[in-house]
């Protein structure tokens, strides 16, 4: 029917995207990374979104040629 | 109090929508008949479904009410978790699940017209739908507010939004879409609240630094200084843990009568399982909810914890006061707030976006399945011989009912909003239908002489042994009838919760006795051959003995049993 790993791959691959990239952009704002006390946190959150939705994605395409 | 939104905040929430919304525009030329958008085909593999057990149960209310209860009660809140819910989901599995799978029912209240008779079926099933779709409008009037209040978003318009998403997805999708966007749900809500669980124990200085920070906090309230990081420790006396009941107390109550009646017997729970490809994987379907079901106090009430830390800290900037009170509803929102520069906070926003829809979808699948079987099928228009007619018939009045039942939802919401005591009322009363209920289907599959007539008088007795409990009991310090001692008061607990677990442990224990006395005095209608797959005495054992021993349920099943006692441990 459908594999629910494609929307999940496709959803969290976007929001890696922006989020790494809004954290790349943002990198030297001192008052945004304020609260989360000068961590990054939109670039290692953006990093591990776009990990989990390529991981997300390669299973879809495993299980693809498998079968 | 308001927390600033960014526009890559708003972006995040759109993309969020468009792939929900999607989900639901693909699954829609799947829909051909009732089958498909009731009961999801039955096709789906045993993870999908129970990530979506889980998720269904990880809606906005239970997110917003475990970080404020980890707030005020501490690790004990993880009772919730662990013993409240893993030895009932482990005995749905291997005990359980092979008759509401195996009977061919397609509800919970099916498997009761199946194995008792038809006003059993009907008491329940009317119930449920009542309860299900009051369930969704409470927490659709709670996450309107929380977002009123905090992001200053207008009330109509959240309220009105939220419900129109739901309502595209599921009925364009039915249960299948319901379940997809559950688990896509339900990794969001886990990405989501990531970054605040690892701030926030940044910011304590670790789980032993927080263990410091609490411990005069405890002290202050009268407590031993390691109460609020102890699950069992000081459950002793009721006087010495802030939640206010001993160990038995925690054990048959929570552990037993409420767990089991939620877990083992809420259709909207069960229904996730039902719609898996085999029986082997409906069983597996309660054994994979378990294992994140275990670690999710780790990411919602851990946090609460720390917010506990944070308030008594004047220093921190952090509040949840509300005219002049705490108000512990606030709690996860303001730990996102707190924590989350913007990009993040979006996501984190999004996860509780996520958290609501994924109950509430569950809620109107739940409803329109027994709705469009259980009521309209039984009492208004049944089957005709014409098979394919009445698939295509059911499938229009269940995407009917899924309208009518987001339109009640919404109407329950404003009656939330104008009398919130009235529907708390009503959440108490149908809390008391689980209890008895299990007695019942416990009794059904496990004693072939449970008679219909058992049964109903034990659901029946059960439900108003319960509110009778209610009205004469209540917790110290009630000050509305709400919280009982509405039929005068003999007896005052003091704690509400322990009120509450004794009506479960009075409704449970009553149904079971009227159950099996009325069975025994009312001759058994039902021939054997009719009981073969409702009753386990009936039932042909199921062997797994030609699947590799690492596949089968009882592995799995002794997994998370060992996994639980791990923890349970670690955190004694």
């Amino acid at each position: 029917m459908l594999d629910i790993k494609i929307p999940i791959g496709l959803m969290f691959s976007v929001f890696g995207v922006i989020i790494t990239i809004y954290g790349f952009m943002t990198r030297n704002d001192a008052e945004l990374y304020q609260k989360s006390f000068s961590h990054n946190v939109n670039l290692w959150m953006g990093g591990l979104m776009l990990i989990f939705g390529a991981v997300m994605l390669l299973l879809v395409r495993r299980g693809k040629s498998k079968t | 109090m308001e927390v600033q939104l960014h526009l890559i905040d708003y972006i995040i929430m759109v993309i969020y929508f468009v792939f929900v919304l999607g989900i639901g525009w693909f699954l829609r030329k799947y829909m051909k008949d009732a089958k498909q958008f009731l009961e999801a085909g039955r096709s789906l593999p045993a993870w999908v479904t129970g990530l979506a057990f889980i998720s269904t149960n990880l809606g906005a209310l239970e997110v917003m009410g475990m970080t404020g209860s980890g707030a005020k009660y501490g690790m004990l809140t993880t009772h919730f978790y662990w013993i409240g819910a893993i030895p009932a989901m482990v005995f749905l599995a291997l005990f359980m699940m092979r008759f509401y799978y195996g009977s061919k029912a397609r509800s919970v209240p099916e498997f009761l017209k199946l194995r008792f008779d038809e006003k059993t079926r009907a008491l329940n099933a009317i119930l449920f739908a009542v309860m299900t779709i009051m369930a969704s409008g409470i927490s659709m009037y709670a996450l309107a507010l929380l977002m009123e209040k905090v992001l200053g978003w207008n009330f109509n318009v959240s309220l009105w939004l939220s419900a129109v998403i739901v309502l595209a997805y599921t009925y364009l999708g039915g249960l299948s879409s319901a379940i997809y966007n559950e688990v896509l749900q339900f990794f969001i809500i886990l990405i989501g609240l990531l970054p605040i669980v690892i701030l926030a124990l940044m910011e304590v200085g670790g789980w032993s630094g927080l263990k410091e920070g609490l411990a005069p906090i405890a002290a202050q309230k009268g407590f031993a200084p390691d109460t609020l990081t102890t699950t069992w420790k000081y459950t002793g006396a009721a006087n010495a843990n802030p939640m206010g009941v001993k160990w038995y107390g925690i054990f048959a109550g929570l552990g037993f009568v409420l767990s089991f009646g939620y877990w083992c017997t809420n259709f909207l729970i069960v229904q996730r399982a039902m719609a898996a490809e085999s029986t082997i994987a409906a069983r597996k379907t309660p054994l994979i909810g378990a294992i994140p079901k275990m670690f999710i106090p780790f990411l919602i009430i851990v946090p609460g914890i720390i917010a506990l830390v944070l308030i008594n800290n004047p220093g921190s900037g952090f509040s949840i006061m509300e005219n002049g009170k705490p108000n512990y509803d606030l709690t996860i929102i303001m730990l996102l707030k707190h924590y989350l520069p913007a990009g993040v906070l979006g996501v984190g926003i999004t996860a509780l976006l996520a958290s609501f829809m994924s109950g509430m979808a569950g809620n109107v699948s739940a409803f329109n399945t027994v709705w469009t079987y259980d009521i309209y099928q039984s009492y208004i228009r049944p089957a005709t011989n014409d098979a394919a007619a009445d698939a295509k018939h059911y499938l229009r009045v269940g995407r009917l009912a899924t309208i009518f039942g987001v339109l009640v939802s919404i109407a329950a919401a404003y009656l939330a909003g104008l009398f919130g005591n009235i529907m708390d009322f009503l959440q108490t009363i149908f809390s008391m239908i689980n209890a008895p209920l299990f007695a019942v289907i416990f009794l059904g599959m496990f004693w072939k002489r449970t008679t219909a007539h058992g049964a109903f008088t034990g659901l029946l007795g059960g439900f108003l042994v319960a509110l009778a409990h209610h009205g004469l009991t209540a917790p110290e310090g009630a000050t509305t009838l709400v919280k009982g001692g509405w039929l005068g008061l003999i007896h005052t607990y003091p704690v509400e919760m322990a009120q509450n677990f004794w009506t479960a442990i009075y409704a449970c224990a009553s149904a079971t006795l009227l159950t099996v006395s009325i069975s025994l005095v009312t001759p058994q209608r039902k021939t054997d051959d009719e009981l073969k797959g409702l009753v386990y005495s009936m039932t042909p054992k199921i062997s797994e003995a030609n699947i590799p021993w690492l596949k089968r349920t009882n592995t799995l099943a002794l997994l998370v049993l060992i996994i639980f006692i791990i923890l349970s441990v670690l955190f004694w």
